[in-house]
């Protein structure tokens, strides 16, 4: 019975960090689609400039988070 | 369904399935090797029963949930999903982590199970659970891409899930034939051009959720997966000197 336990929770550690193994990138990613829904919601932009500020602001995350990650595990 | 949705739907569930079932096979192979084929290939069947099971419960109930719900809430974790897996694909590829060896995965397995004694009874528990266990978890990767890609509706679930099963085929047959890990696989060019798909997908849906028309429909998905790959780019080079080429 433990074993089957230990097999459980590490199945859903593992199904958990699909998504978050880095808190800081995954609140950012939430926080902006967030945000991007709030414009679209409440100002109704042209579809071109929200559909640009919805992907900029996704890139913008990624590349920030690759290269603080980059400097961490360099300095580290 | 159009071909610009099907085609990359196809091609990123057999993508992003190939990378895990690859991951699968190394280790159910180091079990069988190791402590006996009958015991891998139970621990494995048991879990592609598991697998099996969820993706039939799920698939069909999450079609019921409303459309911009579903939509929002899959999108947004195809995008955490998508990103933390080309943010990793980045990261190998500039060299700042080491790249996903199969061989030494292999060994390491191998070494692992060997030293643990032999099982005690007919049935070895601890080869049929590690082989349950990475089949699993490999595959419940595999059960949310088939579900998150394919919650279009039934032809795009029907598209992710003959991607993953192509992939699925390709791996066991590759496995059967070659009996070792499949350490030819580009696995981290794989994930970088997997990770491009799955980020493109997860802001259409979540776009779509929002009630953002895109312009031009369904070629902004196209556009998506353009911007997503140039700042991948961007961000590898940012990162340092490339280590393995992306494409």
């Amino acid at each position: 019975m433990s074993a089957l336990v230990a097999v459980a929770r590490a199945i859903w550690g593992e199904t958990l960090s699909l998504f978050v193994d880095d808190g800081r990138f995954a609140g950012a990613i939430l926080v902006w689609l967030v945000l991007a829904g709030l414009v679209v919601w409440r100002l109704s932009p042209p579809p071109v400039l929200a559909a640009i500020g919805l992907f900029a602001g996704l890139a913008a995350i990624l590349i920030a988070s690759a290269v603080r990650e980059a400097r961490r595990r360099r300095r580290g | 369904m159009t071909w610009a949705h099907a085609a990359p739907t196809i091609l990123a569930a057999m993508a992003a399935s190939l990378v895990e079932f690859v991951e699968a096979l190394t280790v159910v192979l180091a079990v069988g090797v190791t402590r006996g084929w009958r015991s891998a290939l139970t621990g494995a069947g048991l879990a592609l029963l598991v697998l099996a099971t969820l993706t039939l419960a799920l698939g069909p109930a999450i079609l019921q949930v409303p459309v911009r719900l579903l939509q929002i809430g899959l999108g947004a974790l195809l995008l955490l999903f998508g990103m933390r897996w080309l943010r990793k694909a980045v990261l190998r590829a500039a060299g700042v982590i080491p790249l996903h060896d199969e061989a030494a995965a292999y060994e390491s397995e191998r070494a692992a199970l060997s030293q643990a004694g032999k099982a005690r009874s007919a049935w070895d528990r601890l080869a049929v659970s590690t082989a349950f266990k990475i089949t699993l978890i490999e595959g419940v990767e595999v059960v949310f891409i088939v579900v998150a890609l394919g919650s279009a509706g039934p032809a795009a679930l029907a598209a992710a899930s003959l991607g993953a099963g192509i992939a699925l085929i390709l791996v066991i047959g590759l496995g059967f034939v070659l009996h070792r890990p499949l350490a030819m696989v580009p696995e981290n060019t794989l994930k970088f051009g997997v990770g491009v798909l799955l980020c493109a997908f997860g802001a259409f849906w979540v776009g779509e959720g929002m009630g953002l028309a895109w312009p031009d429909g369904d070629l902004s998905l196209a556009a998506l997966v353009a911007g997503f790959f140039a700042a991948a780019l961007v961000a590898r080079a940012l990162c340092g000197a490339p280590r393995e080429a992306v494409a």
